[in-house]
């Protein structure tokens, strides 16, 4: 007992380092580049602080428009309060790219406060993880490696602490939900993800996930041996609870035709709070690979939620390695400035070797990719050599400026792409599971 | 893990702060006509590009000494052409004679900050991975941690990629010649602290303890056999290094001694600017630098500083061993430090550098000295816009050295390696116990002061009668802790029994 004691000490000091040091990094980054999502968050703090409500989404001023659900409005509201304290002169409509020191130092500052949400809910999945083998070295147990994804994650630092968003709660808010269906609690995690979708409405590439799991999972209260669905089962007090909640992330879903076959396995063979894991990653990087508008940024609604299954299976940890380091590697032109260069690559290096090497150990019995996987990944050290070190020496970059994006673009979906084919076949269960389960 | 994916983690953090910090301002930014020390390494590369080699040292039309002149020994010279030829490369705008003064733009900077990083990967990294590689009796968990730490120690952070200087370089020469002296390669070892010196004259701090401890290992084989035979071949390196060092110079006298003129300039007085040195700190109550004449004050500052380091470099020389070495190595640069002319802020990293030798065996004094060293160069960093890069970097190094050492466990007399002093001290006064436990709470204290200072300093405008305030009251706390290190640090060297009496070998 004292020394699970000890160990639960040891592993909860080990969460606060790591959450203190990359909060520090984070502080570290305020004096780089930042996007024109800088400017569209001051214009946003401007708008609701000096306009009333029903003017929020018809002021045109600025080119960057309220284009984000209420929740979000009213979370820059809240904000702007405290922006005034800093720097008044932010919040005025008229100061269009202000960017006093103050005003970079308040932005800054918020994104990385708000990270705190996400910190508590890498807490709360950790939990999820099962301990299996105590007793391991601390950096070896699958609930630090998974801190260690989650928090360091190299796609949130830069596209949060460096082009400057608010990713980092807004996941937060979505591994809570994820966590809470985990831990049973699915009135609670429904709630968060309808708040969520209120922030942001990308998130509702996910939402079929939530809506066919907690139909099928929650309301239908048992399953008949062979997992199929008992209609008897079936709770109305359940079902309302949820209505009243969730009934409009079913019908608002977009590109349920192209999720299709998760969402049929999710209903005709749930596999638990895994499963809908599962599908809800399908589901993103399915809305990533063919929905309308999406941004590069997408990637990691995909990549953070695949940090929870990387440690819990080695074929998943494969697919993981696969998508993160490509998908990480997609978001290398957004920082296009020289002096950011340096750092983008030192933190891709940093995320990447950690990533294969834990994972890598803790997993050491099996091998997690073969050889045209391996060789593929390498391949992208050439490929930044080639676009960023090379090509700008060459006289094509004169004609033919696109070259390196086009081939960044190309490079990266044949392995997106790939992780997606991997990721949705992982969800069909085959034959010997229903054997298995029946003997 | 394996041992060399986690130390590689460990060298890629320290490598992602080093390049987080060259995000910031660097001293003398967009302040003409002078600038600052980023200036004056562009001005060298200019000066050492565009003139011959013998009228580098020299006054002239085209060099102009008042206006940053060459104050360091050649290598830094020659290290400045180097960089020179590439700048040509790739601007010759950037060192172009007379056209280039005051030249700022972003590319530049970033190349600049990259000539500091490819000397820092170069030289002080590896140094720093295989010291600890190599550590006696430490797990590779503790050996990677003590890596770790070393590599984010914010002193050299600050100084080297924000301010803006090169001292990874000789620093980095110094822990290569440790390393050579502690694996019986005292050849190759004096080479690179010769190196080292060649660089920046500010090594002659350390340069009594390698004299004693190859000295006290010449002595120890016997003076007569082995022991002369490593001497004169010590002998023969120095002059060899700094023979080919300053080549150049020796053609004619007068460039010799213009060099040391320059590299010595006793004409400056005690001290310039704020320092967290003796003689500043006791200037505050006593004007000394009015009461005593230039030459007093010399004789003074000479005779202060020899008697504060001869016990252990004496010690040394009888008992020569590594652990005694690297303590010397401490305790001679902090006297230096504390005592010596002419002594500038950034001197004291020629102290945290042994400090981080040591931060295995006393991990909990070494980390506080390591924090006050930062805090004693505040004033600096608060001109140079560092205030939130020496935050943000001190606290992630107290976080690391949190995790990485069981500092807030209890401390005992033998973890402060005082067990031989205070034995000594029992058979005198019996019932003599070392007050491990009052450490804890007056770190707490001295960490408290030094939040509050540096939140003054960062927030408030001093009163217009006292516009010094701050920084004297930085120094003031800084010497006081410096001169409790000295002596604790002294009394380490001279009650260490360990290698009088035991069998071991020098190692």
């Amino acid at each position: 007992m004292a020394a699970s004691g000890a160990a639960v000490r040891g592993g909860g000091r080990a969460f606060l380092s790591l959450a203190l040091g990359v909060s520090l990094l984070k502080c570290l980054l305020i004096p780089a580049y930042y996007s024109t999502d800088f400017e569209v968050h001051r214009n946003w703090l401007a708008i609701t602080h000096s306009l009333p409500v029903s003017r929020w989404y018809y002021e045109a001023t600025s080119e960057w428009t309220l284009d984000y659900p209420p929740f979000f409005a009213w979370f820059e509201y809240t904000l702007s309060h405290i922006a005034k304290v800093f720097d008044p002169e932010m919040l005025n409509i008229q100061n269009l790219n202000y960017a006093s020191p103050r005003t970079v130092l308040f932005q800054r500052f918020s994104v990385i406060f708000t990270d705190v949400l996400f910190i508590y809910s890498v807490y709360e999945c950790c939990k999820c993880i099962e301990g299996k083998k105590a007793g391991k070295e601390l950096t070896e147990k699958p609930t630090f490696i998974l801190s260690v994804l989650l928090l360091w994650n190299f796609g949130l630092l830069i596209v949060d602490h460096i082009h400057f968003q608010y990713n980092g709660f807004l996941f937060g808010l979505m591994l809570l939900s994820v966590a809470r269906l985990f831990q049973k609690r699915h009135l609670e995690g429904a709630f968060l993800f309808a708040i969520l979708l209120h922030f942001k409405h990308i998130y509702l590439y996910v939402a079929p996930a939530y809506g066919i799991y907690l139909l099928r999972s929650y309301c239908f209260t048992a399953d008949k041996p062979d997992g199929s669905v008992t209609w008897s089962s079936f709770s109305f007090l359940r079902l309302i609870a949820l209505g009243f909640i969730v009934c409009f992330v079913s019908a608002l879903s977009l590109g349920p035709f192209i999720a299709m076959p998760s969402i049929f396995c999710l209903w005709f063979k749930p596999q638990g709070p895994r499963g809908f894991l599962r599908c809800l990653i399908v589901c993103a990087l399915s809305s990533f690979m063919f929905g309308w508008h999406v941004h590069e940024k997408a990637i990691l609604l995909a990549i953070l939620p695949m940090s929870l299954l990387s440690v819990g299976k080695p074929q998943d940890a494969a697919i993981y390695l696969l998508l993160t380091t490509t998908g990480h590697y997609s978001l290398f032109p957004l920082l296009f400035t020289a002096p950011e260069f340096p750092i983008k690559v030192l933190l891709m290096l940093l995320f990447t070797v950690y990533s294969f090497s834990s994972l890598k150990t803790l997993f050491r019995k099996e091998k997690l990719l073969n050889w045209m996987e391996t060789i593929y990944l390498v391949g992208l050290g050439p490929l930044e050599i080639c676009c960023e070190l090379v090509f700008p020496f060459t006289p094509w970059k004169l004609k033919y400026p696109f070259i390196p994006l086009f081939l960044t673009s190309v490079y990266c979906a044949a392995g997106i792409t790939y992780a997606w084919f991997r990721l949705s076949v992982s969800m069909l269960p085959g034959p010997a599971v229903s054997k298995a389960k029946l003997q | 893990m394996k041992e060399w994916h986690s130390m590689t983690i460990a060298v890629l953090v320290g490598l992602t702060v080093r390049w987080a910090v060259s995000l910031n301002s660097y001293s003398g930014a967009g302040k003409p006509p002078m600038f600052g020390d980023y200036e004056a390494q562009r001005h060298w590369q200019e000066i050492t590009l565009n003139l011959p080699v013998q009228e580098w040292y020299f006054n002239s039309s085209d060099n102009n000494l008042q206006y940053w002149g060459l104050d360091y020994p050649p290598l830094t010279a020659y290290h400045s052409l180097l960089c020179a030829y590439v700048a040509e490369f790739i601007n010759p705008d950037w060192v172009a004679l007379h056209t280039s003064r005051g030249y700022e733009s972003d590319h530049h900077k970033l190349f600049m900050r990259s000539t500091v990083f490819i000397a820092d990967l170069m030289i002080y990294i590896p140094a720093v991975v295989l010291y600890c590689c190599y550590l006696k009796e430490t797990s590779p968990r503790k050996k990677i941690a003590n890596a770790f730490c070393i590599l984010l120690y914010p002193g050299l952070l600050l100084i080297d990629y924000g301010h803006f200087q090169y001292n990874c370089v000789s620093l980095g020469l110094t822990l290569w010649g440790v390393l050579g002296l502690s694996y019986d390669w005292d050849i190759l070892g004096s080479l690179a602290f010769c190196l080292a010196l060649n660089y920046k004259q500010m090594e002659l701090y350390h340069s009594l303890p390698f004299f004693c401890f190859l000295l006290g290992k010449c002595l120890k084989k016997d003076l007569k056999g082995k022991g002369l035979l490593l001497l004169i071949k010590l002998i023969t390196t120095v002059v060899a290094a700094f023979a080919l060092c300053w080549l150049p110079f020796f053609t004619q006298l007068e460039q010799t001694m213009q060099v040391l003129r320059r590299l010595f300039p006793v004409g400056r007085g005690l001290f310039e600017d704020k320092v967290a040195n003796f003689w500043c700190s006791l200037n505050v109550l006593l004007k000394i630098k009015s009461l005593l004449s230039p030459h007093t004050q010399l004789m003074f500052s000479f005779a202060l500083t020899f008697l504060s380091l001869l016990p252990a470099c004496l010690k040394l020389t009888l008992q020569p061993s590594l652990r005694g070495f690297k303590y010397a190595l401490v305790s001679c640069a902090l006297s230096f430090f504390l005592f010596s002319f002419q002594v500038h802020e950034k001197s004291i990293l020629l102290v945290s550098l042994p400090v981080c030798l040591i931060l295995n065996e006393v991990p909990f004094m070494s980390i506080w000295f390591l924090l006050v060293s930062t805090f004693s160069m505040l004033p600096l960093l608060l001109k140079d816009q560092l205030a939130l890069a020496s935050v943000g970097t001190t606290l992630g190094f107290g976080v690391a050295c949190a995790s990485s050492f069981s500092i807030f466990e209890n401390i005992s007399e033998e973890e402060l390696q005082l067990r031989s002093f205070s034995v000594y001290v029992r058979r005198h006064i019996p019932g003599f116990k070392v007050p491990a436990k009052m450490l804890k709470t007056w770190f707490l204290v001295s960490v408290t002061m030094m939040s509050l200072l540096t939140l003054t300093s960062i927030t408030v405008e001093p009163p217009h009668k006292l516009p010094d305030l701050f920084p004297v009251l930085v120094c003031l706390v800084s010497c006081l802790h410096f001169l409790l290190f000295l002596i604790y640090f002294n009394v380490i060297i001279l009650w260490d029994h360990r290698n009088g009496r035991s069998q071991k070998k020098i190692n």
